[in-house]
């Protein structure tokens, strides 16, 4: 018999430079993180529109995470200190709509950083799943 | 009451369009009764003694549509800005939207307009309403003649109104005002102490009212894009989803998320909802946001000033603070 046992879907957008040479870095270090990320490669964090998270979780995902370069570090100068502004007040207003928190967040790792870019995977999926199912940001339509 | 009657601003239009200053008014046209006001183009003095009015159902802001007007002919274009429409004029301005050459804006008072959703919640029948002073005259069909004070009758962006200030004008009529403290964050500081789980019931039951006319969008004068995500048909939210509420609350997220650090706190987009949503709570959250993680900030205020969310500091919040801070930072 089939169990369900419940694993949340993680979409975590990481930028080309240092999340995404991160998340390889993990991979050749043997490091696990959950199979339930997916991951997303972005030029730069600040690609990421605001609308892509929404959409995200249109789609089924149950957390969104965006991984770029350490602020300071960006490939591209100051693309990531846009970033952390959008960030700060899309998810302050997600917060102001009851959204839960934990469901979203930044995070900078560096492409040295392989081990924290597993830890920081295992621990935002951890609290993903116990946040259970993604209800107040789904979309009927896009069921499976 | 308004401090400065009809009959002084045809007078004043007048003379600018016969002097050759201007060639066409941007003002207010009379409709069916008093309260349905609607924006017009004047070409001539008898439209302007025929149709134009002044008065408590005025709230339209014109800095809009001096974008589409603007690129008509080329002669200048007389508008009547109030206080708050001279922070959306300089906005525009600033993201260069329209030439300041082309406008002859004419600065006016304002007393704050009347809301004709609270005057029908108490009177049924309205044929007309009229202010004198402190007390509002409505004459109704149904319930006779209602007289009522006029601070109960104000809509919510003039409660709270942010400035009696005009930022720019031409020529100003009347006197001009203060910024104005009037605690406009008060009701997001309401909303920010509840619980998340209230905080979604809330917003559930205002934005699930939502149609989707998209008439907030097009009243806002800080969306100017020429072509709107919102129209796509492959963006997932083109209209209102038959099963579920996904699609209103990402509407409504986005459509702040876009004005963020532009918006200049007009009101319009909460005037013109026809299911009352009161959308100026998504603004002024961010504006409050704005203001408490990135200095105090009003877009409009100065032309050319950059807006926060084109901006940065190397020393700024973190994403994860600032949800912490969200619901206590005031």
């Amino acid at each position: 018999m089939q169990v369900n046992e419940y694993k949340p879907l993680i979409v975590a957008f990481c930028c080309n430079w240092c999340s995404y040479a991160g998340a390889d870095l993990a991979g050749n270090n043997r490091l696990n993180y959950p199979a339930d990320v997916k991951i997303i490669r972005v030029p730069c964090s600040c690609r990421v529109n605001p609308m892509f998270i929404l959409r995200a979780f249109q789609r089924g995902a149950d957390g969104v995470i965006i991984c770029g370069c350490h602020p300071g570090d960006c490939h591209y100068t100051s693309g990531n200190y846009y970033t952390r502004r959008r960030m700060s007040l899309l998810f302050s207003m997600l917060d102001y709509l009851g959204i839960e928190k934990e469901r979203t967040r930044v995070e900078w790792v560096s492409a040295a950083e392989g081990a924290k870019f597993a830890a920081t995977m295992n621990d935002f999926a951890e609290k993903v799943a116990a946040l259970g199912e993604n209800k107040r940001l789904e979309d009927l339509r896009c069921k499976k | 009451m308004q401090e400065i009657n009809r009959a002084a601003l045809i007078k004043r239009a007048s003379e600018l369009l016969s002097d050759g200053t201007a060639d066409r008014v941007l003002g207010w046209k009379a409709g069916e009764f008093d309260y349905d006001v609607t924006p017009a183009v004047f070409h001539s003095v008898e439209e302007l003694e025929k149709d134009f009015v002044w008065g408590d159902f005025c709230g339209a802001n014109f800095s809009k549509y001096l974008i589409k007007e603007t690129q008509k002919g080329d002669g200048k274009v007389i508008v009547f800005l109030k206080p708050c429409d001279t922070y959306s004029f300089n906005q525009l301005l600033t993201e260069h939207r329209f030439d300041r050459e082309k406008v002859y804006a004419i600065g006016i008072p304002c007393d704050g307009m009347l809301d004709i959703t609270k005057i029908k919640s108490m009177a049924d029948g309205v044929l007309s309403v009229k202010s004198e002073g402190d007390e509002v005259e409505i004459e109704t069909l149904y319930d006779g003649v209602i007289k009522e004070k006029r601070e109960n009758l104000l809509p919510d962006r003039c409660v709270h109104c942010k400035s009696k200030k005009h930022v720019s004008y031409d020529e100003l009529m009347g006197e001009d005002g203060e910024v104005l403290d009037s605690g406009r964050f008060d009701e997001v500081e309401q909303i920010e102490k509840m619980t998340p789980d209230e905080r979604f019931a809330f917003w559930q039951g205002e934005l699930s009212r939502c149609i989707r006319c998209n008439a907030c969008r097009d009243v806002c004068p800080a969306c100017t894009c020429e072509k709107c995500v919102f129209d796509n048909p492959d963006s997932g939210v083109e209209n209102k989803a038959a099963a579920n509420s996904f699609e209103d609350s990402m509407f409504h997220i986005i459509r702040a998320f876009h004005v963020a650090g532009r918006c200049t706190d007009c009101g319009e987009c909460s005037r013109v909802c026809p299911q009352h949503i009161p959308l100026h709570l998504l603004n002024r959250k961010f504006i409050k946001d704005i203001n408490s993680f990135y200095g105090e900030y009003q877009a409009g205020e100065t032309i050319g000033s950059r807006a926060p969310t084109v901006n940065y500091s190397q020393d700024d919040i973190e994403p994860s603070e600032a949800v912490e801070r969200g619901g206590d930072n005031a």
